[in-house]
């Protein structure tokens, strides 16, 4: 019985459930929470449509919405975990211990890192390559559609482990990359680490199978007459980034393949003894770790090139010198996973090597912050929302890439490295970079997805909030770190070192109005969607093929496809009256919906999740169930059908007739 | 994408393509990217040995190890299966399921016989107590051939399946891009194999 037990169960048993009334006040509001909404959904009867026309949805443009919702809503997990970071830094000093103990604040940080960015960054700037990028080349769907959903439900597959640690077991303590020999069996025996593998690695290869659909998808799908150098820059630094994506994950599924062997079969890769060497698991993780941030900024500078663009009323300045700017940087970020750890006694040599690289990769970025500039100089510049944030951005992210450069300087290295400086340097540069960028995005392209705009006045305070909250809350961590605080620290006895962390306190409440004015700006939009609505399909007079259809766009993009002649296509075809096609539409050949994505990534995860517990039997049996699922769904050859001429004609009538009833542009 | 024209016949500029326009199929150059991602696998696995590859811990090396006529006979198997692949693509190219699947059941007993000497060499290995505990160098060991070996497995349970599908639908398009791709992940799991026998037994016996 004990043997069955054991054989079923694991290491998963009553004792699994975390003695900490944090938590489970946590697990209570989850549970109320997830009632009411259930309850709701149940009541509107909103199960079947949300199975048929979202879940099971091939359609790019649904999950790219739903990627998007993910993120948004890991951003208030990852969230939360900052802000307890903050009060507890902010009162836990001398005497006083804080309310949370060491062992739960080393989970709190370490979730931090690890869901802001594979949970939140991650799924926006994937749910944004795959909404825009098919919709900008004028393409139908990407090119493996059913792929696209599969990629989708790994990633949630992955956050719904990350979630689970939360209340069954616990998390990894070892920081966002787990280094060994910390994350090493002797040193966490428990399931943390365990759980942070196998979240990655289920994220991981939706994350590079989504990478090969959209570089297949631009490389092969670009409308007639869209040559390489007559893609909008999104699409470049798409490109770019999904190349990234495909050349590093592999390398983090590899490094946490042997780290894992090292767990789990006693293999001796990054242990003390018999051989190991843990900092070849360093270098390897940076290998991944360096380009991983580019994957992050790349496609936000995309996005702020589109809205420089469409906000100043100007073709971009330099997109020639962007493109090339933008591949620069995807070449160059392979050459400088190495400043991570100059301290590591690499020699004098190879740390100038590194530093001289990573210096050199602040030429191309500098010389996009100049486009962006040239572009809005003698711009009719429009401080719409968008062009707010990258504005924003243009200030903050220059700020975050000098500490970056001062930090590129070994001796300056070997004082700031693993400091509170290092903390705000990489804040500053992933929120004043990555995410502006995704807020700017999220406000361009949401009367696109919806049909409406978002309310502007209640955006507004979002952004002061967001922006002044930012400072407030990362300037102080400057100064700290040059004053020699350390990172991951859960008390302090230094009693003149606390006025600055309230500071940092009082910004992370700032922000968090502006999160709160952000979800009610959604919610208040939402009710005010009639007073917002933008029927032309075009509200910010847009410059690129987004913008030429309707919003939101029928399943089927454009029912003809485009023809391109310039690099704004959509700027061209309006200034040379093409005239949209009211006749004589045909079938339209689509893919077809399938429920076999969210069975595989739900069989992979629960794979992950008895691996973690060491299930055997689970595993062995999810892990069959789940190749043969695969080979089932290799014998489906009817994967797609076609949308027939007259429900075309029907939706495009429709579009006519709310084109003529606009008042006419002048 | 030449193929629809961006002037229409009067000389005007063309906005629209007439409905004739059709994406390029992407899978070949999808399943190239794919196999360059997992090439990248390799390297990781590859740098790895190159780093552990020394670390004996006072325990077994390559030279003490290795048989390299088992490793070479086993080479020859899967060299062999690349060339019968091959033929069996020569067969699709014919038209002939039946050439088809049975140069494809050749290759499979060719990858079976590789995965077999593989297993009892490793049984070999862990019998004589050079288990992947002993050392990081036998940790590399282990988990850069095995990978291998796991490829190659995945590799004959794919082409069971696409014997199955060929044998029931015949050699359709789609079918035959199925074959396309399983060769090409075939042929890499030989050239991989070619880094694994130099640069892991013939350098490790040195």
């Amino acid at each position: 019985m004990q043997d069955l037990n054991h054989l079923v169960f694991g290491r998963l048993g009553w004792d699994a459930i975390p003695h900490d009334p944090i938590i489970w006040a946590t697990f209570a509001m989850v549970v109320l929470g997830g009632t009411v909404v259930l309850a709701l959904m149940t009541k509107y009867r909103v199960w079947g449509p949300l199975w048929r026309d979202w879940l099971t949805s091939i359609d790019h443009k649904k999950i790219g919405i739903m990627y998007i919702v993910l993120g948004l809503v890991m951003l208030l997990r990852g969230f939360a975990d900052a802000v307890m970071m903050r009060a507890q830094q902010a009162i836990a000093f001398g005497d006083q211990a804080g309310f949370l103990p060491p062992h739960h604040y080393d989970q709190i940080f370490t979730a931090h890192g690890v869901i802001m960015i594979f949970f939140v960054a991650m799924p926006l700037v994937t749910g944004f390559m795959n909404y825009v990028v098919p919709l900008q080349i004028g393409a139908r769907d990407v090119a493996f559609p059913f792929l696209n959903n599969f990629s989708f439900w790994m990633t949630a597959g992955g956050a719904v482990l990350i979630m689970a640690s939360l209340f069954v077991g616990e998390f990894a303590r070892t920081g966002w990359l787990a280094f060994p020999p910390l994350s090493g069996i002797l040193a966490s025996p428990g399931v943390g680490v365990d759980y942070y593998i196998w979240a990655l690695q289920v994220a991981g290869v939706g994350t590079t199978l989504s990478g090969i659909n959209l570089i297949v998808t631009i490389i092969k799908m670009r409308a007639p007459g869209m040559t390489m150098m007559k893609m909008p820059v999104f699409t470049w630094t798409s490109l770019c980034t999904n190349v990234l994506i495909v050349v590093s994950f592999p390398i983090l599924t590899v490094t946490l393949l042997l780290l894992s062997l090292d767990r789990y079969l006693g293999t001796n890769f990054f242990t003390t003894d018999l051989g190991g060497n843990a900092m070849l698991y360093v270098n390897l993780i940076w290998i991944w770790g360096h380009p991983e941030v580019y994957i992050l900024i790349l496609p936000c500078f995309g996005i702020f090139s589109e809205v420089v663009s469409t906000f100043c009323r100007k073709r971009l300045f330099g997109y020639a010198s962007m493109v090339y700017a933008t591949v620069v940087i995807t070449i160059l970020s392979y050459l400088v996973w190495l400043h991570h750890f100059f301290t590591m006694g690499s020699g004098a040599s190879v740390n100038s090597f590194f530093g001289i690289t990573t210096m050199i990769i602040s030429i191309p970025t500098g010389a996009k912050i100049f486009n962006w500039l040239f572009t809005m100089y003698r711009g009719r510049i429009q401080f719409e929302l968008p062009m707010m944030w990258t504005i924003a951005f243009m200030v903050t992210f220059v700020i975050g890439g000098m500490t970056g450069v001062l930090l590129a300087v070994p001796p300056a290295d070997f004082v700031l490295h693993n400091s509170l400086f290092l903390i705000a340097h990489f804040h500053n540069v992933i929120i004043g970079g990555v995410l502006f960028g995704l807020f700017a995005g999220i406000y361009f392209w949401f009367p696109k997805a919806f049909g409406f705009r978002l309310d502007p006045f209640w955006g507004k305070v979002s952004f002061w909030f967001w922006v002044i909250g930012f400072y407030f809350a990362f300037m102080p961590l400057y100064v700290l770190g040059l004053m020699g605080v350390t990172r991951r620290m859960s008390h302090f006895e230094d009693p003149s070192l606390q006025i600055w962390f309230q500071v940092a306190a009082f910004g992370a409440a700032l922000i968090a109005v502006g999160i709160a004015a952000m979800l009610f700006q959604f919610f208040i939009s939402f009710i005010r969607r009639e007073q917002l609505r933008d029927v032309s399909g075009d509200p910010w007079n847009g410059r690129t093929l987004e913008w030429s259809t309707s919003s939101p766009p029928p399943a089927y993009n454009f029912a003809f496809t485009p023809v391109v002649h310039d690099l704004d296509a959509w700027t061209d075809m309006k200034k040379r009256g093409a005239k949209r096609p009211t006749s004589g539409f045909v079938d339209i050949h689509m893919p077809k919906n399938t429920a076999a994505g969210v069975v595989l990534s739900a069989l992979a995860t629960l794979f992950g999740f008895a691996m973690i517990w060491h299930m055997w039997l689970v595993a062995g049996i999810t892990f069959a169930v789940l190749v043969i699922s695969a080979i089932v769904h290799t014998f489906n050859y009817h994967r797609d059908y076609y949308i027939k001429a007259d429900e075309v004609t029907r939706t495009e009538d429709e579009r006519t007739r709310q084109l003529a009833a606009l008042p006419a542009q002048a | 994408m030449q193929a629809t024209q961006t002037l229409n016949a009067d000389g005007s500029v063309r906005f629209y393509d007439d409905g004739s326009h059709h994406p390029q199929q992407g899978t070949l150059l999808g399943f190239w990217i794919y196999l360059m991602s997992d090439l990248l696998i390799f390297a990781g696995l590859f740098a790895t040995f190159a780093v552990l590859g020394r670390s004996y811990a006072a325990g077994p090396s390559g030279a003490d190890l290795f048989d390299l006529k088992l490793v070479a006979i086993n080479t020859a198997m899967l060299l062999f299966s690349s060339i019968t692949y091959g033929f069996a693509l020569i067969g699709a190219q014919q038209g002939s399921k039946k050439l088809v699947l049975s140069w494809l059941a050749i290759t499979g007993l060719f990858g079976l016989a590789f995965v077999g000497i593989e297993l009892y060499e490793f049984a070999h290995l862990i019998h004589e107590g050079a288990n992947w505990q002993r050392s990081a160098f036998l940790s590399s060991f282990f988990a850069l051939v095995s990978t291998h070996g796991l490829h190659v497995s995945f590799g004959i349970i794919w082409l069971v399946v696409l014997m199955v599908q060929v044998n029931k639908l015949g050699l359709t398009v789609a079918n035959k891009r199925r074959l396309m791709c399983l060769s090409m992940f075939w042929h890499f799991l030989d050239l991989v194999w070619i880094g694994v026998f130099t640069f892991v037994y013939l350098m490790g016996v040195l």
